[in-house]
């Protein structure tokens, strides 16, 4: 009780609203992605090329959204290798997507190479007038980085754009059964590089976060796993947008009580602890892997027009 | 306009060249990393390829090849057991860890005792300790219908952590003056993976993937479970129809790579590594995927992939030490290799026609 008693929680709240921000923005892009049917695994290779690509260019630049841009850019370009793989020389998806993850960490550190143990420049903060220096809710909900605020816009943004648009509906046709979306005249092809471009923005985004922010510095193979974490994520969220949000809370604040109960001196050996994330994935998956229904019904499958 | 036109059939002779035809394309567009990076990109090319085999320093580099690529290729023929029938293992490298874990926690058990039985029920625990870490998603997978690559996938992390646990707290060696990593076993008779005829790189786990390749051929070609595999793979739905219980194929190929990765960590462990520490793995369990598909997840297919693989590796470091290349470049270089398979695979499995728009 003597440490849970030294966690303060509102600062766990707070950090929370960070450490879920990376896969928040992962998750969402990689959402967006199996909503149009493809499964991308290279969310991982996506997200360190963003992280470095993101760290690099802020540095470089002194300026962190110039380094944002440039790891969405990153990701996004990374992705487009998935695309020609996927979608113009037909080539398995699961194999493409690891192919992706190898790729995208042995450039990361090629490219990092000359970024260890610089600091990056600070990303704005907040700063309402009177909001941010409320107690509590001040800390907790108005005193973050722009970021975090970007990717809650994010999910309602993808959240209206699926459930209410034409374009949502459409990308959703495509995801659910691409012959008959071809049959009635959509670019099933053009549609899904254009998802699968997002989605790499998106984890290209998520990256730049660690390394700007969360972290904040480079170190190679630093996503240790989070987009693992966030294709994981999607499933958990039933391929909803609402949930990803939940989700990404979920671990976010796993994570953060790990880390401080590390930081209080559990009498448990870190490494155990460190576990903890990776395991509430799997436990996670155990409960929500039961109904398959609402996976999107072509997902994975490759479309070829043959007529 | 270019027009991709499904063949009825894989092409054989595609099946084969394609890997070829991306090496060569692999070695250009590495090639062109390399002068990118401010380095001759013929010297680059023949310093991975050519100096460990037939260089100056051959006679060092090339028993090298055979401790790289043992594990490359054992690791790899199980995970192409599953892969040929649409089961995902990706985390080899995970069992790779607890195979060795579990390996050389029977062996510093028996530490200092010397007898002949202890190194072969050290290889039975490595294989065990594998075969656990890989049938974990595999009942997963039966029971919840949790998706088998993201389940291996975290075990991975599970597994380095718990490596990391066991170099500073259990497995630590008491007489190592506070630093992490456990006992030697180099030093331990009984529970060294000795080179088995001096100076030619040969061990116990080369043995081990020489017969983990015969058997898979084996039974690729010749036994009901193998084509159980590949009708599984190839037409799911004919399998079922055939009486292929897919669960038993699950529980079969998770569990048979799971194995296959351990002992390669077992072998690794008590031989070319020695000891039980922090980075004790190096990603054989993520090479071997390339190594995997490479091979044409062919048997003999992965006997070759995993052999250039390993060069690349001892390449590498050669390129390394003499260049300053490094070494991200070369895992770079790995991750172009299968980028470049998968891309020139679709000549495989389609015909490129040129057509003129048809007039409706």
């Amino acid at each position: 009780m003597m440490i849970l008693s030294s966690i303060d929680p509102v600062l766990l709240l707070a950090s929370l609203m960070v450490a879920s921000t990376p896969i928040l923005l992962a998750a969402l892009g990689e959402l967006v992605v199996e909503r149009a049917g493809v499964l991308n695994l290279g969310v991982e290779g996506m997200m360190i090329t963003g992280a470095i690509c993101g760290f690099a260019m802020a540095v470089n630049t002194g300026s962190p959204l110039v380094g944002f841009i440039a790891a969405a850019a990153g990701g996004a370009v990374l992705a487009l290798l998935f695309a020609l793989l996927t979608q113009f020389a037909l080539a398995n998806q699961v194999a493409s997507g690891l192919a992706l993850t190898l790729f995208g960490l042995g450039l990361s550190s090629l490219l990092g190479q000359g970024y260890v143990g610089i600091k990056p420049p600070p990303t704005a903060r907040l700063d309402l007038p009177i909001l941010s220096d409320l107690p509590l809710v001040g800390r907790v909900l108005f005193s973050h980085d722009l970021m975090v605020y970007f990717a809650l816009a994010l999910v309602a943004l993808v959240w209206a754009l699926l459930k209410y648009t034409r374009a949502g509906l459409i990308l959703r046709a495509v995801g659910e059964n691409h012959e008959a979306a071809h049959a009635l005249g959509y670019k099933v092809v053009r549609i899904r590089i254009l998802a699968i471009l997002f989605g790499g923005a998106c984890a290209g985004l998520g990256g730049a976060y660690l390394s700007l922010v969360r972290v904040p510095q480079w170190t190679e193979g630093m996503t240790s796993g989070a987009g693992w974490i966030a294709l994981a994520l999607v499933v958990f969220a039933s391929w909803k947008a609402g949930r990803v949000l939940l989700g990404a809370w979920l671990f976010g604040g796993v994570s953060v009580l790990q880390l401080n109960l590390q930081a209080a001196g559990l009498a448990i050996p870190v490494e155990y602890l460190s576990m903890s994330p990776y395991l509430i994935t799997i436990l996670v998956l155990v409960i929500m892997s039961a109904d398959k229904s609402r996976a999107p019904a072509s997902l994975g499958r490759i479309f070829h027009a043959s007529q | 306009m270019l027009k991709l036109e499904k063949r009825p059939q894989p092409s054989r002779l595609w099946t084969w060249v394609t890997p070829i035809l991306a090496v060569v394309i692999t070695m250009l567009a590495g090639g062109a990393l390399f002068a990118a990076l401010g380095q001759d990109p013929v010297e680059a090319i023949s310093t991975i390829f050519w100096q460990p085999l037939f260089g100056e320093f051959a006679f060092y580099y090339r028993p090298q090849l055979l401790i790289k690529g043992a594990p490359l290729v054992l690791i790899a023929i199980g995970l192409s057991l599953g892969f040929r029938a649409g089961i995902w293992n990706i985390g080899a490298e995970g069992q790779y860890i607890v195979g060795a874990l579990a390996g050389a926690g029977v062996g510093l058990a028996f530490y200092p005792t010397e007898s002949w039985v202890i190194f072969p029920l050290m290889v039975l625990a490595g294989a065990i300790g594998g075969w656990v870490w890989g049938t974990i998603p595999a009942l997963l997978k039966l029971k919840f219908g949790t998706n088998e690559i993201l389940v291996s996938l975290m075990l991975v992390y599970v597994a380095e952590q718990l490596l990391a646990a066991m170099a500073l707290g259990l497995m630590k060696n008491p007489e190592g003056r506070g630093f992490p990593g456990s006992r030697n076993l180099r030093q331990y008779e009984s529970a060294h993976n000795a080179e088995l005829i001096t100076g030619t790189g040969m061990h116990w786990g080369v043995v081990a993937a020489m017969i983990a390749v015969i058997l898979a051929y084996v039974l690729l070609s010749r036994h009901i479970l193998g084509y159980h595999i590949r009708l599984a793979g190839q037409a799911p739905k004919a399998a079922r129809f055939a009486g292929v219980r897919s669960a038993r194929l699950i529980l079969f190929c998770l569990g048979t790579s799971g194995a296959l990765a351990g002992l390669a960590g077992m072998f690794e462990v008590s031989g070319p590594a020695g000891q039980v520490s922090i980075d004790f793995n190096v990603g054989y369990g993520f090479t071997a995927i390339i190594v995997a598909f490479l091979g044409r997840l062919h048997p003999l297919g992965i006997l070759l992939a995993g052999t250039l693989l390993a060069l690349t590796y001892i390449g590498g470091e050669l390129a390394q030490s003499n260049m300053g290349l490094p070494a991200a470049a070369i895992q770079l270089f790995q991750g172009m290799l299968l980028f470049f398979l998968l891309a020139v695979d679709v000549l495989t499995n389609f015909r490129v026609r040129l057509s003129r728009p048809e007039v409706a």
